[in-house]
């Protein structure tokens, strides 16, 4: 089943606040291989300027997947998750993640376009705090491979 | 830190060895249990070459090297990657992937400096304009 075409410009519903845990971040951080302190340690991170650990950066993808989560189960979507290649990844932040912020999602998907029976649906989620402001902006390409 | 700098130049350099054991840790620090990165048999069954890392896994870890050399994580300020061929990650021996991160264009007025990756696996590359802005 090809993507739904008309889903281009759809925006969801924002995603339920995440309270991102200084463990969590310690978690990915070495998930990813990070040594820098200020990942990892509260004084270190202070020392810097921040109130807790800062998470690494591609931690949005935490919130992100919510958001992709969501699109995926658009019933009138037509992706076929068991055929989706992450195609490219972009982050843009007004300021890193820290511990103790709650962060909201929302998506919008950008484009949808067709190539040689392949589908790339393009979706940015915006990323915001508790107050409102925006924190980083995800933005996936994603190749839904064409059936054999 | 911009008078400093030359395009060009090599900032930071690593190697990161990667296991099955490495993609099970990110699969749960993630939230990303696609089965395409823990077993033989799912990945085999979707014509793939063998269990992949995760794409996301292999930007996260890319960026570490620019976020030791800058010394603050928060000066990065965009990261974008393309995902352009996956890395097979054997069950005995793992992968290894490759990171050269050097300076590829200096923007004195933004005090901005974009950092461009070399991202490797088997001596082939792995991802296409890995790019890190920084504020310098």
């Amino acid at each position: 089943m090809p993507i739904n075409p008309d889903i281009q410009g759809r925006t969801l519903e924002p995603t339920a606040p995440y309270l991102v845990g200084r463990e969590k971040i310690r978690e990915f951080a070495r998930a990813v291989f990070a040594t820098n302190p200020i990942n990892l340690d509260v004084a270190a991170a202070q020392a810097a300027g921040y109130a807790d650990v800062v998470a690494p950066p591609t931690f949005p993808i935490v919130i992100q997947q919510l958001t992709l989560d969501q699109l995926l189960a658009e019933p009138d979507a037509g992706i076929d998750f068991s055929r989706v290649v992450h195609g490219d990844e972009r982050f843009s932040y007004s300021r890193p993640i820290v511990a103790g912020d709650e962060l909201t999602g929302r998506l919008t998907v950008t484009s949808v376009k067709s190539l040689g029976g392949n589908s790339m649906i393009t979706a940015g989620t915006i990323v915001t705090d508790a107050s409102g402001a925006h924190v980083v902006t995800a933005i996936s390409t994603l190749v839904v491979r064409a059936e054999d | 830190m911009t008078d400093t700098l030359t395009v060009g130049d090599v900032v930071a350099e690593a190697a990161f060895p990667l296991t099955r054991d490495s993609l099970v840790r990110y699969a749960g620090a993630s939230g990303d249990f696609n089965p395409i990165h823990y077993r033989d048999d799912v990945a085999a069954s979707v014509g793939l070459p063998g269990v992949l890392a995760h794409g996301m896994l292999t930007m996260g870890l890319a960026v570490q090297p620019v976020s030791d050399w800058l010394g603050d994580p928060g000066r990065i300020v965009d990261y974008q990657v393309r995902f352009t061929r996956p890395v097979v990650v054997d069950p005995q021996t793992g992968a290894e992937i490759l990171v050269v991160a050097k300076v590829g264009k200096i923007d004195e007025e933004a005090g901005q400096a974009r950092i461009d990756l070399t991202v490797s696996a088997a001596d082939q590359t792995v991802l296409g304009k890995a790019q890190v802005v920084v504020s310098l």
